[in-house]
C-alpha cells in the first residue's frame, strides 16, 4: 500500500461519486472497494460488453461483416472481435446476406442452437426483406419470417460504419431490458422455433393447416372462399387468393393519402 | 467497330471439320455474331471428341441451355423444338475465339452426356437438369444441384413461373401506380414467397432419401492398410472454413477422403430468372453481386457481351478505366484469396489483415469513383458511368508506384519461404494440367500448373493488347503455387497499373447513343474475360426486346469447383478445406 497516492481515497470516491445512491449508505472502510448499482445496470453491462457474434456469413454482407472485424473498423472496441463458430458459445447471429429457401432450415436450425439470451441481426437489404432478389424462386423475403429479429440494418451492402451502428443499437436494447423481465427467465417462454421443411416449395410447419386449406380445397372444385376466387390458375398451380388482407387495405388507404396530401390531390 | 472495341474474330474453321462431319452438321443457328453449329443430337459425341482430338479444342469452356418457347424474334419461327443446349469450346494451345455448337434438344427431353468426352461438363449439365429439365444421358451423377431434391418444376423454363410473379417484364406496372402499392405477399395466404401444387398434402410429405458418396479412390485392398470403416462426414453448409454456404459430403476411411462431392445451393438467388425478367441495364448491378469481391471484372464482362451483340463503341480513356478498375480488382481479389488460403492453414487472421489493410485503400477508391465500396456498378454499355474525382489519380499512382509493390513484397517475404506453408502446401492437392482443363477449370488454378493461358492474350478484349505484361505460370500445381501464383499475377496487375495510370487519355467517358432502355439486335452471343478467378463469361441470347431472352453466367468459381472432389480424393480432411480455399472461390457466383 506504500506506492498508494497521499490523496487516494478522495480520488476513488471521485470516481464512485456517480455510482453512489443518495440512500445507500457504506461503511467507511469500504468505500473504496464497493461499487453498488442495480443488478441491471451490471448484468446488461456485462452481457452488452462481450457480446459475441456467430461466426456465420451468408453472402455479400458477410464480406462486409469481416471487413468491419478486421484491421481499419476493429470490432474489438466493443468486446465482439470474438467470432464463435459454434452457436452454443455465441450471443449474437448477424444474418449477413440473402436468405435462400435451401439455406432457410439450416439458419433456424441454428438459431435453436444459441442459447439464451440470443438476439438477432438482420444485415442488409436480402436479409431484411428479401432486397434485389425478393421474386427469386429460392429467396426467402426477409429472415424475420422465421424468426424473431431484433435490429435491422438496411444497405446493399452496409458499410462497415452502418453495421457498428447497428451493433451499438443492439447494445442500447441490451442496456434498456431487466432481469425481472426477459423472457428467458420465465417458465413458459423458451419454445423452439419450428425448422421449415423443403417440400416442393419451403413450408413452415405452424402454417400447414393455412397451405392445406389452399392446395387441398383446390382439387375437390370448392374455392377456398368465395372471396378469393379459384385457389389454382389455368396451369393447375395454387395462386393463393387474389384479394388483399384487411391490414394491406388499411396500409394502402394510409399510402394512399400520404400520395394525395404530398401531391395535392383532394380525396 | 473501332479498334478500341476489337475483339478477335471467331477462328476460321478448318473446312476438313465441316466436311468430315457434314452429317453431323445440320444447319446453324441463323444469322449470328458468332458462327453456331447445328449438331443432330446423336451425333454431339463424335463431333465433341473429333474437335478434342483433331483440331485441339480442348477446353468446354461453356455449356448451357436456352427455352426458346414463346421466343419473340423473327429467326426461329420454323423450329419446333423449344430447348436447345449450347456449348462453346476453346483451345488452350492456339488461343483465339470459341467454335460453339447447339443442339435441339427432342421430343424426350434426353442428350447424349459429354461428360465422356469432357468430365468437366459433370456440374453444368447438372444445373441444366436442375433449371431446365434436360437429362444427360450417361451422366454419372444427374442429381439436382442448385435447388433441392423434391423440388417442384425445373424453374428456367419459361412457362414456371415465381410465387411473386407479377409480369414478364420489368418495371412492374402494379408497383406503385398512383401512391397504391401492395406487397405482393399480401395476396398470399401463407404471406410468402412459395408456391405450392395443387392437391399436395403437407402432412403426408416425404423427404427424398439424402444421397451419399460413394468411394471414388483406387481401391487398395493388395496394399497393408488398417480395415476400418469409411464413414461420411458433412461439411456445411455452416462452417467456418467453406468461405461460405457451401457443403462438402465427404467420405472418410480415418482422416483420408475417399470421396468427396460439393453440394451447393444455399446462396442460388436466381440471378438468371431475375436477368430475364429486367431490362438490359437493370442486369448491370445485379452482376455486382455475382463474385462480391471484385464487382468491377463482373461489371466489364456483361458490359463487353452487350457492346459485342449491340456494336457499341467504348471510347479511349472509357477503356483505359476499365483496365484500371479491373486490375486494382485482381489485387484486392488476390489479396484477399492469399490471407484466406493462409488462414485455412491455420495462420489465423494475421495474413488475412495484412491484406485486408491494403484491400481498404483500394476500396477507398473505388468509393470515391463509384460511391461504394463494394458493389461498385461502375460501367455502361459504352463505357463508364463516371469520371474520376479530384485527387483520385493521384492517390491510384501512389498506390501503384509505392505503396502496393512494397505491401507485396512484404506478403512475399512473410510468407513465401515460411516453412508450415511449404510443408502443408508443397503436393498437396495435385492434378496434372490435362486433367485440370478437360475438367474445365480456368484461371490461377492452370497457371500454378505450368500453362499460360490468360485470355488477356489469349483472346485479347478492351486495351489488354497495349500493355506489357508477363503471364507467370508455375510448374508444380499443388497448394503451395495456387498461393505464390496470385501474388505473381498481383505485381503483374501492378505492371499494367503503372502503364494505364501513365498512359490515360483525357476525352469521353461514355459512348454509344446512351439512354436508359436499350433494344439489343436479335442474336446470341458469348463473350469472357479474365477475371480474377477465372474465365467470366456471360451467354446471351436477345430476340430484339427491351429484356435478354435469355442471360447465363458461365462464372469460374462454379466450374472450378469441377476439380475439387478429384483433387481432394487420396489427401487428409484438413487438405481438403485448404484445397477448397486455393480454388478461390465465391459463393454469389458459384451459386447464383
Amino acid at each position: 500500500m506504500a506506492s498508494l497516492p497521499p490523496n487516494f481515497q478522495q480520488l476513488k470516491q471521485e470516481q464512485l461519486k456517480p455510482f453512489l445512491h443518495d440512500q445507500i449508505i457504506v461503511p467507511d472502510e469500504l468505500q473504496a472497494n464497493v461499487l453498488i448499482t442495480t443488478v441491471d445496470k451490471i448484468y446488461n453491462w456485462s452481457r452488452r460488453s462481450s457480446m459475441w457474434p456467430l461466426l456465420f456469413g451468408l453472402a455479400c454482407c458477410a464480406i462486409e461483416m469481416i471487413a468491419t472485424a478486421a484491421s481499419r473498423y476493429d470490432l474489438a472496441r466493443f468486446g465482439m472481435e470474438v467470432m464463435r463458430p459454434s452457436p452454443r458459445q455465441s450471443d449474437l447471429m448477424i444474418v449477413s446476406g440473402t436468405v435462400t429457401k435451401k439455406m432457410a432450415p439450416a439458419i433456424v436450425r441454428i438459431y435453436n442452437q444459441m442459447a439464451e439470451p440470443r438476439y438477432v441481426l438482420s444485415m442488409g437489404a436480402c436479409a431484411t426483406g428479401g432486397g434485389p432478389f425478393k421474386e427469386g424462386y429460392n429467396v426467402v423475403s426477409g429472415i424475420d419470417k422465421y424468426i424473431p429479429v431484433d435490429v435491422y440494418v438496411p444497405g446493399c451492402p452496409p458499410m462497415p460504419e452502418a453495421l457498428i451502428y447497428g451493433l451499438l443499437k443492439m447494445h442500447e436494447k441490451v442496456d434498456r431490458q431487466s432481469v425481472t423481465s426477459v423472457p428467458w427467465y420465465r417458465k413458459d417462454s423458451s419454445a423452439f422455433v419450428p425448422v421449415p421443411r423443403l417440400g416442393p416449395d419451403i413450408f413452415d410447419p405452424r402454417q400447414v393447416e393455412l397451405i392445406k386449406d389452399t392446395t387441398l380445397k383446390a382439387t375437390t372444385g370448392a374455392s377456398a372462399t368465395a372471396a378469393n376466387g379459384p385457389a389454382a390458375d389455368a396451369e393447375g398451380r395454387a395462386r393463393g387468393p387474389k384479394t388483399l388482407s384487411d391490414k394491406a387495405k388499411a396500409r394502402m388507404e394510409e399510402a394512399k393519402k400520404r400520395w394525395r396530401a404530398k401531391k395535392g390531390v383532394p380525396a | 467497330m473501332s479498334q478500341a472495341t476489337a475483339v478477335a474474330e471467331p477462328p476460321v474453321v478448318d473446312i476438313r471439320f465441316e466436311q468430315e462431319l457434314a452429317d453431323a452438321i445440320v444447319g446453324a443457328w441463323a444469322e449470328d455474331t458468332q458462327k453456331a453449329y447445328m449438331i443432330a443430337p446423336d451425333k454431339i459425341l463424335a463431333v465433341l471428341r473429333h474437335l478434342r482430338d483433331v483440331e485441339g479444342y480442348d477446353f468446354l469452356s461453356n455449356l448451357t441451355c436456352v427455352d426458346y418457347k414463346g421466343y419473340g424474334g423473327k429467326l426461329r419461327n420454323d423450329v419446333s423444338e423449344r430447348l436447345e443446349v449450347v456449348y462453346r469450346l476453346y483451345s488452350t494451345r492456339i488461343g483465339g475465339g470459341p467454335i460453339s455448337l447447339h443442339v435441339r434438344v427432342p421430343q424426350d427431353e434426353t442428350v447424349p452426356s459429354a461428360t465422356a468426352v469432357f468430365p468437366g461438363a459433370n456440374l453444368q449439365e447438372r444445373e441444366v437438369y436442375d433449371l431446365f429439365g434436360v437429362k444427360f444421358d450417361g451422366h454419372p451423377n444427374l442429381r439436382r444441384i442448385l435447388l433441392w431434391d423434391g423440388f417442384n418444376g425445373h424453374p428456367m423454363r419459361k412457362d414456371w413461373q415465381e410465387a411473386y410473379y407479377e409480369e414478364d417484364v420489368k418495371p412492374f406496372r402494379s408497383r406503385h401506380p398512383k401512391g397504391e402499392y401492395a406487397f405482393h405477399e399480401d395476396k398470399l395466404p401463407w404471406a410468402k414467397n412459395t408456391t405450392y401444387p395443387t392437391g399436395w398434402d403437407p402432412d403426408s410429405w416425404q423427404q427424398p432419401v439424402a444421397y451419399v458418396p460413394v468411394s471414388q479412390a483406387p481401391h487398395h485392398e493388395n496394399e497393408p492398410h488398417l480395415d476400418t470403416e469409411s464413414i461420411v462426414v458433412n461439411l456445411g453448409p455452416h462452417h467456418p472454413s467453406t468461405h461460405g454456404v457451401f457443403r462438402m459430403l465427404t467420405r472418410v476411411e480415418g482422416e483420408t477422403i475417399l470421396a468427396l462431392e460439393p453440394e451447393m445451393g444455399y446462396l442460388h438467388r436466381n440471378h438468371e430468372k431475375i436477368g430475364e425478367r429486367n431490362t438490359w441495364l437493370m442486369n448491370m448491378p445485379f452482376t455486382d453481386r455475382l463474385d462480391y469481391l471484385n464487382s468491377m471484372s463482373n461489371n466489364w464482362s456483361y458490359a463487353l457481351a452487350v457492346e459485342k451483340l449491340a456494336g457499341i463503341e467504348v471510347p479511349e480513356r472509357a477503356e483505359y478505366l476499365r483496365v484500371i478498375m479491373a486490375e486494382f480488382g485482381r489485387i484486392v481479389n488476390h489479396a484477399w484469396s492469399i490471407g484466406f488460403i493462409l488462414n485455412d492453414l491455420g495462420a489465423l487472421q494475421t495474413p488475412a489483415l495484412y491484406a485486408i489493410e491494403e484491400r481498404e485503400m483500394i476500396l477507398d477508391l473505388f468509393e470515391a469513383v463509384s460511391g461504394a465500396r463494394l458493389m461498385c456498378n461502375y460501367m455502361r454499355f459504352g463505357g463508364v458511368v463516371r469520371d474520376l474525382p479530384a485527387g483520385w489519380h493521384e492517390q491510384a499512382t501512389y498506390l501503384a508506384n509505392d505503396r502496393l509493390p512494397r505491401a507485396l513484397d512484404e506478403l512475399d517475404r512473410l510468407l513465401t519461404e515460411n516453412e508450415i506453408l511449404k510443408a502443408r502446401g508443397r503436393g498437396v492437392g495435385y492434378l496434372s494440367v490435362e486433367d485440370l482443363i478437360s475438367l474445365s477449370v480456368s484461371g490461377p488454378m492452370i497457371r500454378a500448373g505450368g500453362l499460360a493461358y490468360d485470355i488477356r492474350k489469349a483472346e485479347p478484349y478492351g486495351i489488354y493488347d497495349r500493355f506489357d505484361f508477363d503471364i507467370p505460370t508455375l510448374p508444380n500445381s499443388d497448394i503451395y503455387d495456387r498461393y505464390y501464383i496470385r501474388l505473381l499475377e498481383a505485381r503483374e496487375s501492378v505492371r499494367i497499373l503503372q502503364q494505364a495510370l501513365r498512359d490515360i487519355p483525357e476525352g469521353e467517358i461514355l459512348g454509344g447513343k446512351g439512354g436508359y432502355t436499350l433494344r439489343a439486335p436479335e442474336g446470341e452471343v458469348y463473350s469472357r474475360l479474365e477475371a480474377p478467378k477465372g474465365e467470366l463469361g456471360f451467354y446471351l441470347v436477345s430476340d430484339g426486346k427491351t429484356t435478354p431472352w435469355r442471360y447465363h453466367v458461365r462464372s469460374p468459381s462454379y466450374i472450378n469447383l469441377n476439380a475439387l472432389g478429384p483433387m481432394s480424393v487420396g489427401y487428409k480432411i484438413a487438405d481438403a478445406i485448404v484445397i477448397l480455399g486455393a480454388i478461390d472461390i465465391v459463393l454469389g457466383e458459384v451459386d447464383r
